[in-house]
């Protein structure tokens, strides 16, 4: 921490405030909002509520898988939409289900280097507006129509044409199945539940506590990131629609196998939504931070990325969270709150088997010994993605943005946050919850531990682009 | 060729190597191009030149960034003695554009931004248009609003271009085609992108740029023939007799004269001189006169709102409020370009106003993208998020003085130091509202009319303790949304309703003696009134009708069967039944006998009206007897061709009203007592 607060890299990244919009339930059909709409109603909510205005500033950076075929580079639609004006310059990342969060981290590398001093980052996904395609065929055939100069050849290449030509393709249904290992998502979730041997029924009840825990945090107004959405025809969006308060085990029992039918155990119940919905967080240096007497609502830590089989992608997280944590000696016990996103129970379920496993931690991980178990009590306190839905270029977004509003609500300092990324990755992002955290001081140190200096070896680590100051006092794991 | 470039005060003449001669119009000592008997003088000697040089051809342009040209120099026109002083200026106007339609070249005229009245006469008098597609283009001759009619020639030339029915369109509604309008409509000869303006006109000189012309437009042209033509201008009339008087708004009536006696073929020297008389006549007459005055006001107003300290106007803006003033008021300002956010409880209330806004805009921006920016703009913020970062914030909620405080309350810590706080009340004193304020200098009343998007006047009511500076910035930012703004003094009701409700209270009494609504709203409507005062007091609503009246003191009079009609919940328009019964929020109007004579309802309302004006000229609501014309003709819709209530009391004679107003009081009570004001007049 040797550069803390200064100009030079390193510099300590701070979460200032986020919104996020309610999940809409896709229907078969598209949604109200494309995905800038979504972004859109997210950021213009966060940014009225900031004593700076829009084009103050330095950069938006936003996760998307799949934009519309109107919005290519979508963060700079947003931006101009929301204000910041021409000179505020934006990008869109794309890294599957870890754009949301490869959205944060860039943008953390932006402020630690001291490129920027103010970030809009997050992710929008608009996954019900995914394009229909045409099939390559019928496509050879239009274009072979288009260069045809005769009446006679026209018809001979539209005699061409069959019935199955005119089956639409899913942009959907391609992107979720992997190109390397020609699997379905759905299908890596069939194998984690083979091999790590989960049994449906352990799948069901996670999912059922999912939507309970999400129910829960409705009722108690937990969810206060969120603001409503209101569509141009005077519709009001103002609640997460993939909640079903009614969901119990034997409901989810008679569901049938999605995706390995007729013997297979994952179900529409115990997977992931398909939803439409945006967050938007806003990322600080300290300097903005005080410039601005900007309110704190975190500071970002550390952010690691792996890589592991695509047919095994669901342990993406374990691969991500564990070198953050080993880095820095801390224990499962000293964070205080976890997200690990919700893409099939089984796949969360898979990764807390692994991360407590010692053959697992020698054979993939690197490590000697296995990390503790993570307590229940702290991971996904207010539900996930089974009960939520899981936009695919917000997730990553939104964990960061309610695990610091966990942080902040039970006033606890570290929080991980983790998803599985289809093609076989996993990312995860440390976070310092507000508590303890005196921005006042340029280099914003943990109070309790003060900056400690042998955390600069992280410099040293690519992976681990943006290391703030979080304590190695915090005790071995 | 030697163009000779310093011999004009007011145009240019630039030749290039292509022969092509260009020739710009840049009034000196102007920003913008109003065509002055000066400008118009100098083009003669301008044209000979141009007859001398012999170029290829001539492109007519302006040198102006605002645009070609607004037309005529209004008071330049509102200055001339008589009626053979207008003639005279007319026809030098015709000759002059006379002899740039018979230039022996090819001609272009090369237009962006506004083209109107005088000016697009003189760009009809080229042979040919070219117009930039740039939002800002706007076309159309609207003399008519001024109680004339074009008098350059344009009457004739447009009808002979376009065909009678779309020339008498323009004309008749004055209304302003974009680009695109005057293209299709043949208006134009080509629409383009200002970066190819230049390139295009010099095209349009070229033998091959033939017109093309659509055939609905060739048809257009034919009906300009004879027999159509007399057919056509019978037709025209009874439909403008259906919209209009032909006492109070004589130059209508007079452009389809026009048409009926122009004849195809020869005779053009004869149609000259008819619309020149014509327009000599109008010019003069009391409507015009008018109609001048009340344009003059408007411009008055405008200049009211150049803020004087040069800041920027204001570009965020918060409203507290929801409900039919606020929202709409807040969706007025999203559409001028503001950024808006609206506070409610109610997120119900917000939805509905977004539905509506999303209307508003769609109607009024049509591009797909204008209307996505503006809902952009228009923020639904429960929270009350955006008041710290406004540069005005607007507290439209119910007018609930408790209720109003609290909110100012939790508002005024957050707001920037430079903010101002408005209050939308139409009855609270603002002396009370501001106590409790730890600024209260910013604070101010902005009194907003119904329908927000249809009436252009703001009153900004400043009371003892409002600052100079709250009051300027409210003054630019009305203006700054393309409304009027109007300085009153805070008082009960500002001034509209002050005159306004003692005439509808009235309105309302002679309901109670028995007399039919629709009776009462045709005779006002005889007079001038844009909606009758029964039918207005149902849409303002009855409650707040009483509100407003209770609020005016006693001296108001309040019917007996207005409260009884609130007590029963009959509050109009929004429920359903008034003093009239509404089907689908349209009034069910009986058919009426012929009026009765001797007008005695048109005198007990309109002099409640004026004596209210006087009073209020007297306690000194507003400056001036303009301000107060102004006032109500722009927020209530006064009679314009009168001039304002002080206009027709001027008109009319103010001695002679007095004792009409004194007959009243010995007849119907003390509420017609003449205002001390009178003796002033």
């Amino acid at each position: 921490m040797a550069a803390a607060g200064g100009a030079g890299p390193g510099r300590p990244v701070y979460f200032v405030d986020g919104c996020r919009t309610p999940f809409l339930k896709a229907r078969g059909m598209p949604g109200p909002f494309r995905a800038a709409d979504l972004a859109v109603a997210a950021g213009r909510a966060l940014l009225a509520r900031q004593p700076f205005p829009p084009e103050l500033l330095d950069e938006v950076v936003l996760g998307c898988i799949m934009p519309g075929p109107d919005e290519a580079n979508l963060a700079r639609i947003v931006a101009m939409r929301l204000g910041c004006g021409p000179r505020v310059p934006a990008w869109t990342v794309q890294r599957n289900c870890g754009s949301g969060l490869q959205a944060l981290h860039s943008a953390a590398q932006a402020i630690a280097c001291g490129r920027s001093e103010l970030v809009l980052a997050g992710g929008t996904e608009a996954m019900s507006r995914a394009p229909l395609l045409l099939g390559d065929e019928l496509v050879e055939l239009l274009a072979e129509l288009a260069r045809a100069r005769s009446l006679g050849t026209r018809l001979r290449v539209l005699a061409r044409l069959r019935p199955r030509h005119l089956v639409p393709v899913s942009s959907l249904q391609r992107g979720l199945r992997d190109p390397i290992c020609g699997l379905g998502m759905g299908q890596t979730a069939e194998g984690l539940a083979s091999s790590f041997g989960i049994s449906r029924v352990r799948m069901d009840a996670f999912a059922v506590e999912s939507h309970r825990r999400l129910a829960e945090a409705e009722d108690l107004g937990h969810l206060e990131e969120r603001v409503p959405l209101f569509g141009p025809d005077g519709a009001r969006y103002d609640r997460d629609e993939g909640l079903r308060r009614d969901t119990d085990l034997a409901g989810l029992a008679r569901l049938r196998p999605a995706f390995e039918p007729p013997h297979g155990v994952i179900t529409a119940g115990n997977s992931a939504q398909i939803s439409d919905g945006a967050a938007c967080l806003l990322m600080a240096s300290g300097a903005a931070v005080r410039r601005h007497g900007l309110p704190v609502l975190g500071r970002m830590e550390a952010c690691h990325w792996a890589g592991l089989e695509p047919e095994r992608m669901g342990l993406g997280p374990v691969h991500a969270m564990a070198p953050i944590l080993a880095r820095r000696g801390l224990g499962s016990a000293d964070v205080d709150a976890w997200e690990i996103n919700e893409a099939f129970a089984v796949q969360v379920l898979a990764c807390l088997d692994a991360w407590q496993s010692p053959e697992y931690a020698r054979a993939h991980l690197g490590l000697d010994a296995p990390f503790q178990a993570i307590d229940p009590g702290r991971l996904n306190v207010d539900g996930g993605g089974l009960a939520l839905g899981h936009p695919v270029g917000c997730s990553g977004a939104r964990i960061v943005l309610h695990l610091l509003q966990v942080l902040r609500r039970r006033r606890a300092r570290l929080g991980m946050a983790a998803l599985c990324i289809g093609g076989g990755q996993g990312g995860a992002m440390l976070v310092h919850g507000a508590e303890g955290l005196d921005p006042e001081e340029p280099g914003g140190a943990d109070g309790a531990g003060g900056a400690d200096g042998a955390d600069g070896a992280d410099g040293a680590d690519g992976a681990d682009g943006v290391d703030g100051g979080a304590g190695r006092d915090r005790g071995a794991r | 060729m030697n163009a000779g470039r310093d011999a004009f005060r007011h145009w240019r003449l630039d030749p290039d190597p292509g022969g092509i001669l260009w020739l710009s119009l840049d009034r000196a000592d102007s920003s913008s191009n109003t065509l002055s008997v000066d400008v118009l003088a100098e083009l003669g000697r301008v044209l000979a030149q141009v007859v001398r040089l012999r170029p290829r051809g001539l492109v007519l342009r302006s040198a102006k960034p605002d645009g070609f040209s607004p037309g005529a120099d209004i008071g330049e026109f509102a200055r001339l003695a008589g009626a053979a002083e207008a003639l005279a200026h007319c026809q030098l106007g015709q000759a002059l554009f006379t002899a740039l339609a018979q230039l022996p070249m090819p001609t272009v005229a090369m237009i962006h931004g506004p083209c109107l009245g005088g000016g697009l006469e003189l760009a009809l008098a080229c042979r040919r248009r070219v117009a930039s597609d740039a939002p800002g283009t706007r076309l159309g001759l609207p003399e008519v609003r001024l109680g004339i009619h074009p008098g350059f020639g344009g009457s004739v030339r447009l009808t002979d271009l376009l065909g009678p029915a779309p020339a008498l369109d323009l004309m008749l509604s004055g209304r302003q085609l974009s680009a695109r309008a005057a293209l299709r409509m043949g208006l134009v000869d080509a629409v383009v992108p200002e970066r190819q303006l230049a390139r295009a006109a010099a095209a349009l000189l070229g033998p091959e740029a033939r017109p093309r012309r659509t055939l609905a437009q060739r048809a257009h042209r034919l009906l300009g023939h004879w027999p159509a033509r007399p057919i056509l201008a019978g037709w025209l009339r009874r439909r403008v007799a259906r919209s209009v008087d032909p006492v109070h708004y004589p130059a209508p009536f007079a452009l389809v004269a026009l048409l009926a006696a122009g004849r195809s073929g020869g005779g053009t020297a004869d149609r000259f001189l008819a619309e020149a008389r014509s327009v000599a006549q109008l010019g003069t007459g009391s409507t015009a006169r008018s109609l001048v005055r009340v344009f003059q006001l408007q411009e008055r107003l405008k200049g009211l709102a150049l803020d004087r300290h040069g800041a920027p106007a204001p570009r965020c803006v918060h409203v507290a409020g929801a409900g039919a003033l606020g929202g709409v008021f807040a969706a007025w300002c999203a559409l001028q370009g503001r950024l808006v956010t609206v506070q409610d409880p109610d997120p119900e209330r917000l939805a509905s106003l977004l539905a509506r806004a999303g209307e508003l805009f769609r109607r009024q921006l049509k591009d797909p993208r204008e209307v996505r920016a503006a809902m952009d703009r228009l923020l639904p913020d429960p929270d009350g998020a955006g008041a710290g970062r406004a540069d005005l914030v607007l507290e439209a909620i119910g007018e609930d003085l408790e209720a109003k405080r609290t909110l100012y309350r939790a508002l005024e810590p957050r707001l920037r130091p430079e903010a101002v706080l408005a209050s939308a009340t139409a009855t609270l004193p603002l002396e009370r509202l501001a106590d409790g304020l730890a600024r209260p200098e910013r604070f101010l009343g902005l009194r907003i009319f119904q329908p927000v998007a249809g009436t252009r006047l703001v009153e900004v009511a400043a009371w003892s303790g409002t600052g100079r500076d709250a009051a300027d910035r409210a003054a630019a930012f009305v203006g700054a949304i393309r409304r009027l703004p109007l300085p009153v003094r805070a008082g009960p009701g500002g001034l509209v309703h002050r005159v306004l409700v003692p005439y509808l209270m009235e309105a309302l009494l002679l309901v109670g003696e028995g007399v039919a609504p629709a009776e009462i709203d045709r005779a006002a409507e005889a007079f001038g009134m844009p909606v009758g005062p029964v039918l207005l007091a149902d849409s303002m609503g009855l409650d707040t009708c009483l509100a407003l009246a209770r609020g005016l003191g006693p001296a108001c009079g309040i019917p007996a069967i207005l409260e009884a009609l609130v007590a029963a919940g009959h509050l109009g328009r929004a429920s359903g039944q008034g003093c009239y019964r509404f089907q689908a929020g349209r009034p069910v109007r009986p058919r009426l006998p012929a009026p009765r004579p001797g007008g005695g309802l048109e005198q007990r309302l309109l002099l409640r009206m004026l004596n209210a004006a006087v009073a209020c000229l007297r306690t000194r609501v507003v400056a001036d007897e303009d301000l107060l014309d102004a006032g109500l003709v722009f927020g209530a819709g006064f009679a314009p061709f009168r001039g304002g209530p002080m206009g027709h009391i001027r008109q009319e004679g103010p001695g002679r009203q007095e004792q009409l107003l004194a007959a009243l009081a010995d007849q119907h009570g003390p509420r017609f007592t003449p205002d001390p004001g009178w003796g002033a007049l």
